[in-house]
């Protein structure tokens, strides 16, 4: 079997992905820091600009205005140049352990989504969920396949030796 | 890519509906004649027949007709593909969860100096 190296999977981080129903997508994962700190990360534009985004992707444009009612909106561009809008509005906010907020990609305007991360802290490592509920099965679908498309880059051939392995 | 995100397509379509994941489930078992497969559902025989088009469009099931009797059995290799297209979205999110693990050791990095060591 193949294997993709990353920091996370060595050190025993791996990220879990399950659809809970038909609208829905929930992935978890530890992280070695506090709750507090992982929260922060979410809360500012000069933070999510460091990380938000698939790898190689830039934030070339971003707004958030972090409280209930407020609107967000980054937009990344692709190492080819190509660039991606997001946008969406916050829900709720309780720090440091809950936010929920709308995302909507603008290449497919009217598909919105419902998105909640929820972080639990334990012996200094927090756990992170984030549940996500799609319009519609459809919607969710579309988007379980845009992570595929968006994912393929350098590594798509060693995913593509990965997933074809005769099992 | 096209074609089997298409292929991909099919098998997920198929899989969204519970009647469909019943005969599956039902062929799972070991090969069935239409008529038997039909058997333990309430709905009608026609429907039954749309049900496995879907499927073998899907390319779950094959059938083969020996004479008036048509049997129907399960082809699993689609599923891998479906269950390789989660895998694929799971990779493509670990890696951008890789981003935030850089940069919260990064965040925790620059904190130190200034702070007692953990």
């Amino acid at each position: 079997m193949a294997t993709v190296p990353s920091p996370g999977s060595a050190a025993g981080h791996r990220l879990v992905v399950t659809l809970p129903s038909d609208r829905e997508i929930e992935m978890t994962r530890v992280f070695d820091a506090p709750r507090q700190l992982v929260f922060e990360a979410h809360t500012s534009v000069e933070h999510m600009r460091h990380w938000w985004g698939p790898r190689g992707f830039t934030m070339v444009s971003g707004a958030m205005d972090f409280r209930p009612g407020g609107a967000w909106r980054f937009v990344l561009r692709k190492p080819g140049g190509q660039e991606y809008a997001f946008r969406g509005e916050f829900r709720e906010i309780v720090p440091p352990e809950r936010i929920v907020w709308t995302f909507e990609f603008e290449g497919a305007p009217g598909e919105v989504a419902v998105e909640t991360l929820t972080l639990v802290e334990r012996d200094g490592r927090t756990t992170l969920t984030t549940r996500s509920v799609a319009s519609s099965r459809e919607a969710r679908d579309a988007v379980l396949r845009s992570g595929m498309e968006q994912g393929a880059g350098e590594t798509w051939d060693r995913l593509e030796e990965y997933v074809g392995r005769p099992r | 890519m096209v074609t089997s995100t298409r292929r991909l397509d099919a098998v997920y379509a198929a899989l969204a509906d519970h009647t469909r994941r019943a005969i599956l489930a039902r062929l799972a078992a070991g090969e069935s004649t239409v008529g038997a497969l039909a058997a333990p559902f309430a709905i009608s025989r026609p429907a039954i027949s749309k049900h496995l088009r879907v499927l073998e469009g899907a390319g779950l099931v094959r059938r083969t007709r020996a004479g008036r009797v048509s049997r129907c059995r399960l082809d699993a290799r689609p599923l891998a593909g479906a269950a390789g297209w989660l895998e694929r979205y799971r990779r493509h999110w670990e890696q951008r969860f890789d981003r935030l693990e850089s940069y919260l050791r990064e965040l925790q990095e620059e904190e130190k100096p200034h702070g007692h060591r953990s």
